[in-house]
């Protein structure tokens, strides 16, 4: 038996290609990191100074936030357009995305169709939420009607990928059973796929109710959508009002955790009735 | 002096429940113990008591003469050094190969420098080699341990405790998860480590007739209590019934069968 | 129950959700003042204009470099913030998680921190950031920072629980020290998940760095906003080819390497 131990030093990680990934993928990543940091773009800015100040302004946002242009019923109804804002974007974008993603999932649709949604909605992903608004703006103008269609296109493209996918994981034989009993394709979707799928898409149309909360934050700030985001805006670049900044920041912070909340139950509630 | 002495252990989660209730026995050195009793009935936590990783409520455990609950720190590691674990379910880390699960035996010896980074000498990977070979796990020894069969992650489990060269072997239901055949390579290997190595044996299983098979002594437990503590020749079926409770009928029918047959 | 009340009572139930919806539809209407006709009708129109008008010109095209040498400074942002935020994320996960967790009292402190850095935006931090780094990189490199560490805690926490905690038990009783048990198990075990994590997190924060950068100023997102402001559509149109380009690029990469350490 003493023989058949190898006398060399004895290798403990095997060199598979899967560690040969990680380690090469956590390499690039260091040294793009590294390289990103050495060339960011300071701009005279003294760092350590400018931290501290950091530190300090996260005190008086904490402890010092405080109303002073807008009244609490002003904020209030700045709060709710934004809310307005995600949930019109969430609805509008989900209906289409629906019929959408009927012909982006393999097992609805023939392969070159799913094809060409997908590469087509990969596209519209690909384009960042506030270029698809200023894009629109050309036409209509900044405001709240540029906003609600260029994150209308976003929120489309992302639920066609999360519906497509529910409907990919959905039962065969469930399908086969209602195609041999001799149900045309609109009746499969209807007596099969939608019952079936209806939980899960409600969770995932939540959680980009969630995301458009966000999203219609940063283009009141950017691209003129309106809401609580432009009056941060406000306060951070014309007022330059850290205390005011500060209510807002608690409003839409308070605001996300109990979407996050909501989100994380009902994906609970929809992961029991699986 | 025996190798572990339990004295009066007691275990309480919260204000109500009562885990362990007096718990006492003694093991001599070189023993096998196969300690039975139903679902919930405390035996996982009187094993995780003997190494710590559950504190016990009263009483007292000494090991090798060193009283366990008072360890701490280091000296509570080097106590833990001394005896090996194995787990129903393995715990191995999945995705490592399993000469480095098997080498997770030996942190315990390690400083924190090393531990931390990894550092094993090369006596200790031939030692860890050896031992899997002894298992017939040479061929296995580079493969990920998610590509193995339940009887052969229960086998790397085994070299793990091996490689710690423990003074004795708890073994949480080794065999609860495994498919027959599997379960008897196991417990074949865990009397033959106590035979030639002289390790001693503490094996909790909810199967009496594995257990009246292999163990030269049952410890019979119930909420909590030690109902019966003798050799396996001695238990019957009033035993057995006052043992397992309502769940004993199958358990007494099996077991006719099996005398039967 | 009877098979009719059963459907009476889903159809009654589906007919006050979708009721609901509507409701909150037509109240969000009117509470953002959208014109829903002048809304459908642009997007023919938006498309009809942006065929001739938003496509690279010749003079666009002169414009590449620059456009390059801006989409790198966004992506880079992207990937260091990520990456550094990653860093710290599985240090406040190993705090959080009850597996790794030193004692129970880190738990929720380490997760309501994470919550918090995750639920304001990243245009709220970066207009936040923007008192104390004004028009920098910094700004945008903190403001991705913080949203990427709050994010990374939540699913690392998740990941560690559910990954480790039998092994982590089986070092323990080895006799393992703490430092050992978290390098020797809970990262090698988590490790590529935190990967994947890490590229998602690329993914979306090139996405979220040019909307910062119209913010305070830097990198791609600033280029399209002064070639917008000044009717430049050619090259604006140019900077959102560039764009895509660069995300479908790391997405492909970022699919193929977790379909190989998965």
């Amino acid at each position: 038996m003493e023989a058949t131990i190898p006398s060399r030093r004895i290798q403990v990680r095997p060199r598979n290609r899967a560690n040969i990934v990680i380690q090469v993928t956590l390499l690039t990543l260091t040294v793009l990191t590294l390289y990103g940091l050495v060339t960011i773009d300071a701009r005279n800015v003294e760092f350590f100074a400018a931290f501290g100040d950091m530190l300090a302004n996260f005190r008086v946002v904490l402890f010092e936030a405080r109303l002073k242009n807008l009244s609490w019923f002003d904020l209030f109804r700045e709060l709710m357009v934004t809310v307005g804002l995600g949930l019109l974007t969430t609805v509008f974008g989900a209906v289409p995305a629906f019929f959408f993603a009927l012909f982006a999932a393999q097992n609805l649709a023939p392969r070159r169709v799913t094809d060409a949604v997908k590469a087509v909605m990969a596209f519209v992903r690909a384009v960042p939420t506030v270029l698809w608004v200023l894009f629109f703006a050309v036409t209509v103008g900044l405001g709240a009607a540029a906003a609600v269609i260029g994150m209308t296109f976003h929120s489309i493209s992302y639920l066609v990928k999360a519906y497509a996918e529910t409907f990919e994981e959905l039962d065969e034989g469930a399908l086969e059973a209602l195609r041999a009993s001799g149900a045309n394709w609109w009746q499969t979707v209807f007596q099969a796929v939608v019952p079936s799928s209806a939980s899960a898409i409600l969770s995932w149309t939540f959680v980009r109710f969630e995301i458009n909360f966000s999203v219609a934050i940063a283009m009141g700030a950017t691209a003129g959508a309106g809401g609580i985001g432009y009056d941060m805006f406000m306060a951070s670049s014309f007022y330059l009002d850290l205390r005011e900044l500060g209510i807002f920041t608690y409003a839409v912070l308070i605001f996300a955790i109990l979407l996050e909340w909501g989100a994380t139950r009902l994906k609970e509630t929809v992961g029991a009735t699986r | 002096m025996s190798l572990l002495e339990i004295e009066n252990v007691s275990k309480r989660y919260g204000s109500e429940t009562l885990a362990l209730n007096s718990v006492a026995f003694s093991v001599e050195a070189g023993e096998f113990v196969a300690i039975i009793g139903p679902s919930g009935a405390g035996k996982s936590t009187l094993l995780r008591c003997i190494n710590r990783l559950i504190d016990v409520s009263s009483g007292d455990i000494r090991f090798d003469g060193v009283s366990v609950p008072k360890l701490r720190g280091a000296a509570l590691r080097r106590h833990r050094t001394q005896i090996g674990m194995i787990f129903q379910h393995y715990n191995l880390v999945n995705r490592l190969s399993v000469i480095e699960n098997v080498l997770h035996g030996r942190l315990g010896y390690k400083n924190t420098l090393q531990g931390i980074l990894g550092l094993y000498t090369e006596y200790e990977k031939r030692e860890a080699v050896r031992i899997l070979e002894t298992l017939g796990l040479s061929e296995q020894m580079y493969k990920r341990c998610d590509q193995l069969s339940g009887g052969q992650k229960q086998r790397v489990g085994i070299a793990r405790a091996l490689v710690q060269q423990p003074k004795m072997l708890l073994c949480d239901e080794p065999i609860a998860s495994l498919d027959p055949s599997s379960a008897k390579v196991i417990m074949d290997t865990l009397r033959d480590i106590n035979q030639t190595m002289g390790i001693t044996l503490l094996v909790n299983l909810h199967q009496v007739d594995v257990a009246l098979h292999y163990a030269e002594r049952i410890i019979g437990i119930n909420r909590g209590q030690v109902i019966y503590d003798g050799p396996p020749q001695a238990l019957n079926n009033e035993q057995i019934y006052q043992i397992y409770g309502s769940e004993a009928g199958e358990l007494i029918l099996d077991l006719k069968e099996r005398y039967a047959a | 129950m009877q098979p009719e009340a059963f459907f009476l009572r889903r159809r009654v139930q589906s007919a006050i959700f979708f009721a609901a919806i509507l409701g909150l539809t037509y109240g969000s209407i009117l509470l953002t003042q959208f014109d829903v006709i002048q809304g459908l009708q642009a997007v023919p129109r938006a498309f009809a204009w942006g065929i001739v008008n938003f496509v690279p010109d010749e003079r666009a095209w002169t414009r590449l470099p620059r456009i390059l040498e801006k989409l790198q400074e966004t992506v880079l942002m992207a990937i260091a913030s990520s990456s550094v935020a990653s860093v710290f994320g599985l240090g406040l996960a190993l705090l959080g998680a009850n597996t790794t967790r030193p004692h129970p009292w880190f738990s929720l402190p380490a997760r309501m921190l994470a919550s918090i850095f995750r639920n304001i935006d990243v245009s709220v931090w970066a207009l936040i950031l923007l008192f104390s780094f004004g028009q920098s990189g910094f700004t945008g490199f903190f403001a991705l920072f913080f949203v990427t560490l709050g994010f990374i805690t939540r699913v690392m926490v998740e990941t560690i629980d559910e990954v480790s905690t039998d092994s982590v038990e089986a070092l323990r009783a080895t006799g393992a020290s703490y430092g050992a048990i978290i390098s020797q198990s809970v990262i090698p075990a988590c490790l590529p998940q935190l990967i994947s994590w890490v590229l998602y997190m690329i993914e979306t924060n090139i996405r979220s760095a040019t909307l910062v950068g119209i913010l305070t100023g830097t990198g791609i997102g600033f280029l399209f906003d002064l070639y917008f402001k000044n009717f430049n559509y050619g090259a604006a149109s140019l900077v959102v080819l560039a764009t895509v380009v660069a995300v479908l690029l790391i997405e492909a990469v970022s699919n193929a390497i977790r379909r190989t350490i998965l």
